[in-house]
């Protein structure tokens, strides 16, 4: 039996998912974008190892690694699209990209 | 002090800190504060049972993953349009967040090493490096293969986009 309740793990989980979320919709600055992202792939893994905890199972863990392999492929291609865009646009608001259609 | 109240003084801090994080104007100082909440979230998986996945995460995430941002940030300029808005630090006082923040997790830190009955405790639910070993490298096998040829498409993406254009580069699109 684990000291810490599913509950509350998972409730820190939601509240961490959602302050990346808030983060992903209401910023204009992609690399912040790319940080609120973060945010919740992180939360994914709490909810994860938590439940993995509580179960005494290796699977969350080995959930969570697979989720440290794609955090990292997907922030090496954010950041080149990023340095792509500040080459281009000479800045990083997200609404410059509307412009493209197609 | 019990494993849960630590949890939740972590969890906390953690907290806060993605909400610096998303309200931030400077960015190298929201990069300070995610910094400091990946710490916090790797402070919650090692109280829960998670000691492997609380290094990975430290190593990982801030090591390389952060560190790859503030490089590209600070390399290529991708925090000019934050700098013409934003106010930017005069002297310390800038730090004094993520330091408090830090501290906190630090005196949790010290707090577990020192006391014998939290570790007495924590040993109860582990899930050691071991157990995740024998299953990642038995039934997980083609899902590491798969993270594995993920991670190649994201470096030869990552070099195909972040080369220079210009006549110089082979074959670039303009």
């Amino acid at each position: 039996m684990t000291a810490i309740p599913l509950n509350h793990v998972l409730i820190l989980a939601c509240i961490l998912f959602s302050i990346g979320f808030i983060g992903v919709i209401i910023r204009k600055n992609t690399l912040f974008i790319l940080m609120s992202l973060e945010i919740m792939l992180n939360a994914v893994g709490v909810a994860f190892i938590g439940a993995g905890s509580v179960w005494q199972q290796a699977d969350g863990q080995i959930m969570f690694i697979l989720i440290l392999s794609l955090a990292a492929a997907e922030v090496a291609i954010g950041l080149a699209l990023l340095i792509r865009m500040q080459r281009r646009y000479q800045s990083l608001d997200i609404d410059k990209l509307s412009e493209m259609r197609g | 002090m019990t494993i849960e109240l630590m949890f939740y003084l972590a969890g906390a801090v953690a907290v806060l800190a993605s909400l610096k994080v998303v309200t931030g104007k400077n960015t190298i100082h929201a990069l300070l504060y995610l910094v400091v909440s990946l710490l916090a979230v790797a402070v919650c998986f090692y109280l829960m049972g998670a000691p492997f996945a609380a290094g990975l995460e430290v190593i990982v995430y801030a090591g390389a993953i952060l560190v790859l941002f503030v490089f590209s940030v600070m390399l290529f300029n991708l925090n000019h349009d934050e700098v013409l808005f934003a106010r930017q630090s005069q002297g310390l006082g800038f730090w004094a967040g993520p330091v408090v923040l830090a501290m906190c997790l630090l005196a949790l830190l010290v707090n577990i090493i020192q006391s014998a009955e939290i570790q007495d405790k924590l040993t109860v639910n582990l899930v050691d490096a071991k157990q995740v070993g024998i299953l990642l490298y038995g039934p997980y096998l083609l899902a590491v293969e798969i993270a594995s040829f993920l991670l190649l498409a994201g470096l030869i993406a990552g070099y195909h986009y972040a080369r220079p254009e210009g006549p110089g580069s082979h074959g670039g699109r303009s």
